[in-house]
């Protein structure tokens, strides 16, 4: 039940915003010299010769890395039990999961194991660990924080976002990994010169919060009462809300399922054993001996997800999953904007769902995709997202997720801090 | 009983595409799940043409030389090499 797959200390610089701080990064992250495993058996050994981006930053920092912590495997679950390395136990919840995929990254900051750490948000594998765990988890904007290093799974979607046991901690962590990246070409400049940590100053004055009603709708009952004694307390402290609706939602976790295999189908052909990765060292046809390594190195739920995506790029049915599925994001796209310029926010329960219980997902797959119903909306949207400590259900913490428009995380960061 | 079929034909086929071998247990329960999960997905058929109007541009640079990784580093993860390049499978 460990928070970490490789617990190896890797010292910054004496001196920056960061310094005397301890950070657990999640192991799909590259970190130069320490084995990088992305949660698969697949690369048990491997070792990156290089620094992810955010690595680098975070040196620069002064943050003293505590090791590389453990997840789905490839970032592909909600509750960290795809691992090769076994599950992660929810510090706060005993015998209950932590969330995933960055499961191991929020048990970090939760059990004290860690000040601050990073992990990366495909469909709510920040956000959704941060709830389960209570602890504060942002999924930044598209493109503000540079995706280099970070091992592809679905790299439309993806971005790597901090923990932190507040939301002024997680916010001066992502000022240290925001900005341009001249390795990433998708990067922006929004994030060069941030203070987001300044923005954590509780003032909802005015804020306007919108409720999308079918984010809050399907959820579990206490975690709808323990959403709304939140809100109430952002109203208390001058903040407005009001309903809205976002009809494209219905068809957002398709979508994301969609397009998260397509581009993992992709993302995954690089395994083969040849060049990293677990080899088996066969002999005879490539094709066959790529097959079997491939069999031994991928767990479960990565077959799964990759031999799905085969068959939605596959000739006859592109059109028919693919094409609809990008046809759904610029809908859901086109929902939050009309949504967000009408609100300054908007607010649902991260998770719809309390913590689920150690091994009761894995069985049925297609029950765990839709666990992540209120977070992948925001992926295809490209949004930034936060989910912040709400209060617990029966004894199970409760995230409340924010979302703003793009690049608006200061937004998002002010109307958090006011749980804070 | 789902309305799409996923056959563990199927399933063999798209497999076989991806190279990922898969036993035949495997085979049988992807079979199931695979039917659920794309029946699940046919709710896609219902949304509209939406205008995709990215406002992005290209981000380019100059194309000049520098460093990268050494040959050594970027063999340093392979399980066989020969002569500072990488060795596939033998294939007789």
């Amino acid at each position: 039940m460990s928070i970490f797959i490789s617990e190896e200390t890797v010292e910054g610089a004496d001196d920056g915003p960061l310094a005397g701080t301890t950070v657990a990064v999640k192991d799909n992250i590259s970190t130069e010299g320490v084995r990088t495993t992305c949660g698969s058996a697949m690369l048990e050994d491997y070792v990156p010769p290089y620094d992810a981006t955010v690595v680098e930053r975070l040196k620069d920092a002064g943050a003293d890395i505590v090791g590389k912590t453990n997840m789905d495997e490839f970032g592909m679950g909600t509750t960290t039990e795809t691992s090769a390395f076994g599950a992660t136990e929810n510090p706060v919840a005993d015998g209950r999961v932590p969330g995933g995929s960055s499961g191991g990254s929020a048990a970090a900051v939760a059990a004290g194991e860690a000040d601050l750490a990073l992990g990366s948000d495909t469909g709510g594998s920040v956000r959704c660990p941060a709830a389960f765990c209570g602890v504060v988890g942002i999924k930044p904007t598209y493109g503000l924080v540079s995706r280099y290093g970070l091992v592809a799974y679905a790299n439309s979607l993806e971005q790597i976002g901090p923990f932190g046991s507040t939301v002024e901690e997680a916010a001066a962590l992502l000022d240290v990994i925001a900005g341009p990246d001249e390795r990433d070409a998708t990067t922006r400049k929004e994030g060069a010169d941030s203070d987001y940590a300044a923005a954590a100053d509780g003032d909802v004055d005015g804020l306007s919060i919108g409720v999308p009603t079918e984010l809050v709708e399907g959820a579990d009952e206490g975690v709808v009462e323990t959403f709304y004694d939140a809100l109430d307390q952002l109203e208390a402290q001058g903040a407005t809300t009001h309903e809205v609706s976002l009809e494209s939602v219905e068809y957002a976790v398709q979508a994301y399922y969609v397009i998260a295999m397509s581009e993992a189908s992709s993302n995954l052909a690089r395994f083969d054993g040849v060049r990293y990765g677990h080899s088996g060292g066969y002999d005879g046809n490539w094709n066959e001996v790529f097959g079997r390594a491939r069999e031994e190195g991928f767990g479960a739920e990565v077959k799964r997800r990759v031999l799905l995506g085969t068959y939605a790029l596959s000739a006859g049915y592109h059109d028919k999953y693919y094409k609809q599925a990008q046809d759904a994001r610029a809908w859901v796209k086109q929902d939050f904007d009309e949504a967000l310029s009408e609100a300054d926010v908007l607010a649902s329960p991260t998770m719809p769902v309390p913590p689920m219980e150690l091994g009761e997902s894995l069985s049925d797959p297609l029950k765990m995709y839709l666990a992540d119903a209120n977070t992948v909306p925001v992926n295809l949207a490209d949004l930034p997202a936060i989910s912040v400590p709400a209060g617990e259900t029966d004894g199970l913490p409760v995230g409340l997720q924010l979302v703003g428009p793009a690049f608006g995380e200061e937004t998002i960061i002010r109307a958090a801090s006011a749980l804070d | 009983m789902s309305d799409t079929e996923a056959t563990p034909d199927d399933v063999r086929h798209v497999a076989e595409l991806a190279r990922v071998d898969l036993d035949e247990d495997e085979v049988d329960e992807f079979a199931d799940q695979f039917a659920d999960i794309l029946d699940y997905f046919h709710a896609l058929d219902e949304v509209p043409t939406v205008e995709r109007d990215a406002d992005l541009v290209n981000v380019m640079r100059p194309d000049e030389v520098r460093e990268g990784l050494s040959q050594a580093e970027a063999l340093s993860n392979a399980d066989e090499t020969e002569d500072g390049y990488f060795r596939g499978p033998n294939v007789s």
